[in-house]
């Protein structure tokens, strides 16, 4: 509904609405920000803005404890694990968008149900996998247990995508005596642009954000990532938390997704609703 | 020689298998473990020698009542977080599908909760929620609306409450964006037609868009039924290991890696996994039946 408002009532009305919305939105995170520039006493007063902005609590996380290291964690885990899974899934969606196979829509449908799943449901036996490997408290252990995450994901929104690729293009290539191999290469892969970043993105945000086995397939600090870093910063005692280091560690990690949603909002929002609406 | 088609068809299981290679290996193969170590009494210590113990972690798991407290947790905070992330959602995405000012703002405004961690939107609630110095305690005390600071994460009335709000600011984005694209499938034409005839907007709203995005409020309701189920880091992180807000993930996980209890552990993760597959097969059947209706 597109209503032309007319009525300055109306207009008012949605100005407030909005900017409800707004606060509603972003307060918790402006919050973190206005915490972290606290330093001592500061933390405990609620004031909107701190008298003396301090970097303390920046320096802090990274001297006291390794967490520019569980940044490098994180960002070497979800680089991967996206690559992979894109890798990976690129051909998989070529598969089923392109070829009619018996079982294609029970397989697709079975795909789609992995990433529904409980992933506390495979933790036994991941845990077992994962040690018989050697790869617990290791990167790549992590790797192979995200790819749970995102490999299933990514072949359902790259599926969709690729559906509405024309299918002439390919028909040509293939009478021209093209491989399979370089249909997908040549002629798939650089009209893909588009999906894969919004799908790359999708599976990003949720590679970085992981925590379950994170939290339970690392075991000391240097192989942490980011999430479980965050989950773990304690103080002397239950009570006493560091809330300024736990508030600065927070918005040192957010900001990068923040500046990713805000450039590449128009992708996000593509990705989602092809997972989504089209499914 | 085989035919066209069926080369095809053995190039499309060509490309299909490394993918599904993978999955095997990373879900299939361990999924089946757990449901095999939930008969064993496996101990995490020495997950190689263990015995067969048949249902006895499953009488055991059904005679605690702790788990039907998760059990209850998971379904009291899947059902409110979801439906007030519907109703909310649903308003944002009307407001966001208006062409005014400022649209594009709101819209990028509204996917942030959405792209923050979820264990840092539970670390920042955590510390508004605090009940000495958090920024809610001190708003409404100074607002005079409250005598004394309230222990949000602490008192069991509120506590499961005060996850589920969390929840519903961080996942609204998500079904208002997926509402707004449904919105703006919806012909002008019809809003057009239904102007010229009078008909006042709030009957428009219910005859005309609800049925038509109905199907994709569907979808997103599905996904976000299933992803609430599952809910472990918002909970693990905002209230630990408390049992007043504990999830089905949660008290797995405990039985699991901190008392290292893997066959019980497994069997609590065996029955949510049940769960949320028998909700998934009677999802597909519909949907497939309804398909059906409609071809």
């Amino acid at each position: 509904m597109r209503p032309v408002l007319r009525k300055l009532p109306a207009a008012i009305g949605y100005g407030v609405l909005a900017a409800l919305l707004l606060i509603y939105t972003l307060f918790p995170f402006y919050w973190a920000v206005v915490s972290s520039l606290k330093s001592g006493g500061a933390l405990f007063n609620a004031e909107l803005w701190p008298d003396l902005p301090a970097w303390e609590n920046y320096v802090a996380i990274f001297r006291e404890q390794p967490f520019g290291r569980n940044i490098v964690n994180s960002s070497v885990v979800a680089l991967v694990t996206v690559s992979l899974s894109l890798a990976l899934a690129v051909g998989a969606a070529y598969a089923f968008s392109r070829t009619r196979f018996r079982g294609r829509t029970g397989l697709l449908l079975t795909i789609l149900s992995v990433s529904m799943f409980p992933q506390v449901a495979v933790l036994s036996g991941l845990f077992e996998l994962i040690r018989a490997l050697g790869l617990y408290n290791t990167l790549p252990g992590l790797i192979l247990s995200y790819l749970i995450i995102t490999l299933p994901f990514t072949v359902w929104v790259l599926t969709t995508f690729m559906r509405e690729l024309p299918r002439e293009l390919e028909e040509a290539a293939l009478i021209d005596g093209a491989t399979p191999f370089q249909v997908v290469t040549r002629i798939f892969l650089p009209l893909m642009g588009p999906a894969l970043v919004s799908t790359g993105l999708l599976a990003f945000i949720a590679a970085w954000n992981e925590f379950l086995f994170a939290l339970t397939f690392t075991l000391t600090s240097e192989m942490r990532t980011v999430p479980v870093a965050i989950a773990l910063i304690s103080g002397a005692s239950a009570y006493e938390l560091p809330w300024g280091h736990i508030m600065a560690a927070s918005v040192v990690v957010t900001v990068p997704l923040v500046l990713l949603v805000l450039v590449f909002q128009r992708k996000i929002v593509a990705g989602l609703t092809a997972g989504a609406v089209k499914g | 020689m085989p035919t066209l088609a069926q080369q095809r068809v053995r190039t499309a299981w060509l490309f299909l298998l490394p993918m599904l290679v993978v999955l095997v290996l990373t879900a299939g193969w361990p999924l089946a473990r757990t449901v095999g170590f939930a008969f064993t009494d496996a101990y995490l210590g020495d997950l190689e020698s263990y015995r067969f113990i048949g249902l006895d972690n499953f009488a055991l798991l059904v005679q605690d009542p702790l788990w039907w407290q998760a059990v209850r947790n998971t379904l009291v905070f899947a059902v409110a977080s979801v439906s007030l992330e519907l109703m909310l959602g649903l308003g944002v995405a009307l407001m966001l599908n208006a062409a005014l000012p400022g649209r594009g703002l709101l819209r990028a405004a509204v996917l942030i909760p959405w792209a923050i961690p979820t264990v840092v939107s539970a670390r920042m609630w955590q510390w508004m929620y605090n009940d000495l110095y958090g920024v809610i305690n001190q708003g409404l005390l100074g607002l005079g609306l409250i005598a004394e600071p309230i222990a949000w994460t602490a008192d069991p009335d509120l506590a499961l409450w005060a996850v589920v709000a969390v929840d519903v600011w961080k996942t609204t984005p998500f079904v208002a964006l997926l509402a707004l694209a449904a919105l703006q499938l919806v012909p002008e034409e019809l809003y057009e037609a239904a102007r010229v005839d009078g008909v006042h907007p709030f009957k428009v709203f219910l005859r005309i868009t609800l049925p038509l995005i109905a199907p994709a409020l569907l979808v997103a309701v599905i996904f976000r039924l299933l992803d609430a189920l599952r809910i472990f880091d918002l909970i693990y992180v905002l209230t630990a290991n408390s049992e007043t807000t504990m999830s089905m993930s949660v008290y797995a996980r405990q039985q699991l890696v901190e008392f290292q209890d893997v066959g019980y552990g497994s069997a609590a993760a065996t029955l949510l996994f049940a769960i949320v597959a028998l909700l998934v097969a009677l999802v597909l059947t519909a949907g497939r039946t309804r398909t059906a209706a409609l071809q």
